[in-house]
């Protein structure tokens, strides 16, 4: 597929992108890893007239753990996350679900901050901040604010960003209490059709492509809280939800899946 | 014949490095897109988003307006650019009905992705920009999409015919006695499959460019083609450009599958174009574009029948088959199902017969030879069939085979579709098999778990087959109303430096035809098999040939390389005769040598004979200078290649997700000149089999639109979910050939589809799991479970 034409310019700050993004308006569009963006702009179902490459800002790229919190840098690789010794030791269950993201050529440029400012319910990363109970970092014209993960994803590809603003970090607490993350598709590379994400021994837990944005599995959480065995809790996992249907699966079979995986991850994790 | 059991100057049989693969992997091998050709324009081809509807009006307007744009055609603008339609080269019956299929549409379309436009531009961007703002009118038909619709004629796609039904072609030899047979019957087992429609998806798409040479009339056509040769004639009629002026040139071809075997829209509309223009025009293949522009593989409905006594052995088998055209008809389309017509009945001993084939024309892309072509259709009818014959005999799929396989001492075999079996020993390919999967063991285990009550179900699954390969003899061709002949052509020539030059008229799209060509000359002359080029792939080199498809190119191609060289050799034994004043009949060819028999001392080497018959200073009275010989070899039947398969897969019954744990397979293909090739063909044919039996599917709405276009729904396998698989051999040469050789490019791909469905069904039978239609997806698979269950578990 082709794309329409369209103009590029390269920052190699957070303040040029910022002013970047403001003489273009919503015309212009953040270029990450461009795992997201290009193929929508090859499909044509997305035109930006400019891109705006924030792969030159080497501050946002990095993870550093000071105290209880993990902070990583919205340019992040996927890669880079699965291959820290540091986030394996401070949030295991994050390094793990970057490992399972697209395949290795995918993980090499896809961006943390991408994936989460692309707010693809489908996708792994958004699921597991949420699940970590993790804070986005954004920077806007008025300058710079902190968004709780539970409030950033609005709708479908929609998120709390915005049209002015740019992630520029995103903060975990440090996390090494039981997690689990069951993904399940039908090739390595793919997109989970359901995926069910335990965090810091149940006390958060989150799914994957169930609706139109990232969920926190709030009835197996309050259930677990209240004592539930795992079995009794994961009965409860599609609570709520609206997936939709698809040539993988259809909601009936998605529902069904988040119970079975969510029965798993909190398995894993070893819950009873 | 006399076969050579050991063709052998010991090289015939290494397993040798590919020498086409390091310009592969370094990326040196040129694809079409590497092509550069100054001042091209680039053709978009506006395709129907609709899969049936009038053109009422087109609008090219706003295209027009685009910088860069030089010209936008629609179909009524190119009608008078054809000498004719696109050609179909296959009108298996006398009566069979045949739609004209335009490059450009003309009045209506027929599927999603028929060409209504085309835009041409300077750059492949603005033919794309220009595309987007070409508006076509549409008023919307009723989209048959169905088999069943289709045959029922509510809908007459093209009226001009009066009906969607193209054809019916039988053949029953003996009708009332398969009639008493299945009267007689203890066991009458009857089956309906479907084999859903697939997306060839080789690794580069196709890709088209044409260029002219207005002041002689000469063209060069590049395309990413599996068969520049036959494309030559056809193209050269369909635009009315002289044979002699056209050169058909396939550079490096990633792939085909049977998908570039075809003569398409955009081959015959850059070849017009470029006369148009008098300058070079070019087209690429998008990924998305070709899942609905390129031809799609099987689809179609079967209903198998078996006749058995009590015992479980065959009396009869009655196949009748409904087949998906598609909308127009490719350059084989009607003659695919044919190809598996004579085979289901497996490999097993049948005295009687039935097959019926009705074709139907669809608003889908049209269908066409997809990796095994009618035999893995075949394979699996015949052997999913035999494993409820087992089930209802009471015995084990195993036994079922063993009963009714053709036994050795019958070979060659009359088959009762007509056909002579050349050579066959089907037993001890099954009992490897069992051996290397561990059968005993594995069933026994399979037992532990249901008892046990487990969620993991294992099932193991049998495909025993026999394909027919090596088109193919050109008389039975005739019988078959295919429009071409079977043979193929290989020169041989020793230059005076005695490096050899050998020319191919199959052409390689992958396969690895210049380490086996080369392998095979080597062997005879006794030379380095890197001393030996191989030539291919372009018309003015190669000017004939009948290209590669159907498992033929060493049946039929190596074996006009090997007796290229015979008689390459037969020329020069006269020469080394007369330089070493002796008789041609004493001398042997050794490692490079020519020796007179018996006599040490007596020698002279192929590269001063060479020499020599270059120079041709002093050459035997009456014979010619150079050292060359041509080849046009004809087989006289088709090869027989078999084997047996077989599956482990375990079932999430959770989940529904079925997952190969094991996997055996025993391949006879007759001698082997390179192991290496041969256990690259069968890896990749299991694989590409499995993808039908477990993620491929072209998934259509009921307005024909396709919902799986890319890569990301269009589920190829990918290396992550192979597995490592046991791989044995037997041996057992095929009479028709003097390598002895059968050919093993579809063998894994016909196999493993079945040996898959097999093994799914057995892991669920318990749970009262009787069929499972492909591919076993998870949600299908689970929801089997549910039903079978009496709703939801
Ligand atoms: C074949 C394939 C398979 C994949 N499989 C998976 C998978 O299994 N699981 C999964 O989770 N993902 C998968 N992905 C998606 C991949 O993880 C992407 O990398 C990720 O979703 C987007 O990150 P990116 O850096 O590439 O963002 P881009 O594509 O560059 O951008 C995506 C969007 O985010 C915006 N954006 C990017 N960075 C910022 C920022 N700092 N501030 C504000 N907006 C920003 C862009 O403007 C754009 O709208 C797959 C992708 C492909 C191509």
């Amino acid at each position: 597929m082709i794309p329409a034409p369209v103009g590029y310019i390269r920052v190699d700050s957070t303040e040029a992108a910022l002013a970047a993004l403001g003489e273009h308006g919503d015309e212009a569009k953040i270029l990450a890893g461009g795992q997201s963006l290009i193929p929508l702009m090859r499909f044509r179902l997305a035109a930006p007239s400019m891109l705006v490459d924030i792969a030159g800002i080497t501050e946002l790229s990095g993870i550093s753990v000071v105290g209880d919190t993990v902070s990583i840098g919205a340019m992040t690789t996927h890669s880079a996350l699965e291959h820290s010794g540091e986030l394996a030791e401070a949030c295991p269950l994050l390094a793990h679900v970057a490992s399972v993201v697209g395949d290795p050529a995918i993980r090499h440029r896809g961006t943390l901050g991408g994936s989460l400012a692309h707010a693809d319910p489908a996708s792994d990363l958004p699921a597991a901040v949420l699940a970590l109970g993790g804070t986005l970092v954004a920077s806007g014209s008025n300058g710079s604010r902190e968004i709780a993960a539970t409030e950033f994803f609005t709708g479908f590809l929609e998120s709390a960003l915005g049209a002015d603003e740019m992630l520029t970090g995103i903060k975990v607490p440090v996390s090494t209490g039981g997690w689990s993350y069951q993904k399940f598709n039908r090739r390595a590379q793919d997109w989970a059709i359901v995926g069910a994400m335990v965090a810091e021994g149940g006390a958060g837990v989150a799914l994957v492509n169930m609706g139109a944005t990232p969920l926190r599995a709030s009835a197996v959480e309050s259930a677990l809280a209240g004592g539930a065995s795992s079995v009794e809790a994961a009965a409860s996992a599609a609570e709520g939800t609206e997936p939709s249907s698809d040539n993988n699966g259809d909601a009936a079979y998605r529902k069904h899946l988040a119970q079975v995986l969510t029965g798993r991850a909190l398995r894993d994790a070893g819950m009873e | 014949m006399t076969v050579t059991d050991n063709p052998t100057g010991g090289i015939i049989g290494q397993a040798r490095l590919r020498k086409e693969d390091p310009a592969l992997l370094t990326g040196e091998a040129k694809f079409m897109d590497d092509l550069v050709l100054p001042g091209a324009l680039w053709v978009n081809c506006v395709r129907s988003p609709h899969a049936h509807a009038t053109i009422d009006n087109i609008d090219t307007t706003a295209a027009l307006a685009v910088e860069g744009v030089t010209a936008v055609y629609t179909g009524a603008d190119l009608a008078e650019d054809w000498a004719g339609p696109l050609p179909c080269a296959w009108p298996v019956t006398d009566d069979m009905k045949s739609p004209d299929y335009w490059p450009v549409a003309q009045g209506k379309v027929c599927h999603v992705g028929d060409i209504v436009a085309v835009v041409v531009a300077d750059s492949r961007y603005v033919a794309a920009d220009g595309a987007e703002g070409v508006v076509v009118d549409y008023s919307l038909l009723p989209a048959v999409i169905s088999i069943e619709d289709a045959e029922s004629d509510q809908v007459v796609i093209h009226e001009g015919l009066g009906t969607n039904v193209s054809y019916e072609w039988p053949l029953i030899p003996d009708p009332e006695g398969v009639e008493a047979a299945f009267a007689n019957a203890t066991h009458h087992v009857t089956e309906t499959y479907v084999h859903q429609r697939l997306i060839p998806a080789p690794m580069e798409p196709r890709g088209v460019a044409a260029v002219p040479a207005p002041h002689n009339g000469d063209m060069i056509l590049y395309s990413s083609t599996q068969i520049p040769h036959i494309l030559k004639v056809m193209a050269a009629l369909t635009v009315g450009i002289p044979e002699h002026k056209m050169r058909v040139i396939a550079p490096a071809v990633g792939g085909g599958f049977g998908c570039k075997l075809g003569v398409y829209p955009e081959e015959i509309l850059c070849l017009a174009l470029a006369v148009r223009h008098g300058v070079p025009v070019r087209w690429t293949e998008g990924r998305t574009e070709a899942a609905t522009a390129t031809i799609q593989g099987r689809a179609q409905r079967q209903t198998i029948e078996l006749a058995a006594d009590e015992n479980g052995k065959l009396l009869a088998v009655r196949a009748t088959l409904l087949a998906d055209m598609g909308a127009y008809f490719q350059l084989i389309t009607p003659g695919v199902p044919l190809l598996g017509a004579f085979l289901f009945h497996g490999l097993y001993d049948v005295p009687l017969y039935s097959f019926t084939c009705k074709s139907v024309f669809t608003n889908l892309t049209p269908t066409d030879a997809y990796r095994g072509a009618g035999r893995p259709e075949a394979t699996y009818a015949i052997e999913r069939a035999m494993d409820v014959l087992a089930l209802a005999v009471g015995v084990e799929p195993d036994e079922i085979r063993s009963l009714n396989f053709i036994p050795t001492e019958k070979f060659p075999y009359d088959s009762p579709a007509g056909l002579v079996f050349d050579s066959g020993d089907y037993q001890p390919a099954l009992d490897r098999a069992k051996e290397l999967i561990n059968w005993e063991e594995r069933r026994a285990e399979q037992a532990e778990r249901q008892a046990a009550g487990s969620k993991m179900h294992l099932g193991l699954g049998i495909s025993t087959y026999v394909e027919m390969c090596g088109l193919a003899p050109s008389r039975v061709l005739a019988s078959l109303n295919y429009g071409a002949g079977g043979w193929e052509s290989a020169t041989v020539r020793i230059l005076p430096t005695c490096k050899i030059q050998v020319v191919t008229g199959a052409t390689p799209h992958g396969q690895g035809h210049e380490t086996a060509w080369s392998m095979i000359v080597a062997d005879r002359l006794g030379v380095d098999p890197d001393d030996v080029e191989v030539l291919h792939s372009d018309t003015a080199i190669s000017p004939l040939g009948l290209d590669t498809y159907g498992s033929r190119s060493l049946s039929v191609g190596g074996t006009a390389i090997w007796m290229a060289t015979e008689r390459v050799v037969e020329k020069a034994s006269l020469i080394a005769a007369h330089m070493l004043e002796a008789n041609a009949d004493d001398l042997e060819l050794t490692n490079g040598v020519f020796n007179v028999k018996g006599t040490p001392g007596a020698e002279v080497p192929l590269a001063e004979v060479a020499f020599a018959a270059f120079t041709a200073h002093d050459l035997p009275e009456g014979l010619e200078p150079n050292l060359q010989a041509e080849v046009t070899w004809d087989p006289p039947n088709f090869t027989f290649p078999f084997g047996a398969h077989i599956a482990l897969v375990e079932i999430d019954e959770e989940t529904g997700e079925v997952e190969i744990i094991d996997y055996a397979a025993v391949d006879d293909c007759g001698n082997q000149v390179n192991p290496m090739i041969v256990e690259g063909q069968v890896h990749g044919g299991i694989v590409q089999g499995i993808g039908q039996a477990l993620w491929e599917e072209a998934i259509y709405d009921e307005d024909g639109q396709c919902r799986s276009t890319n890569l990301g729904d269009y589920l190829v396998p990918s290396a992550a979910e192979t597995i490592d698989m046991k791989l044995d051999y037997t041996v057992t040469p095929s009479p028709t050939n003097p390598l002895g050789v059968k050919g093993i490019g579809e063998a894994g791909t016909i196999a493993s589809t079945p040996a898959v469905m097999n093994a799914v069904v057995d892991a669920l039978r318990h749970l009262g799991v009787t069929e499972m239609a492909m591919p076993a997806s998870p949600m299908r698979v689970r929801r089997s479970i549910e039903n079978a269950q009496g709703g939801a578990v």
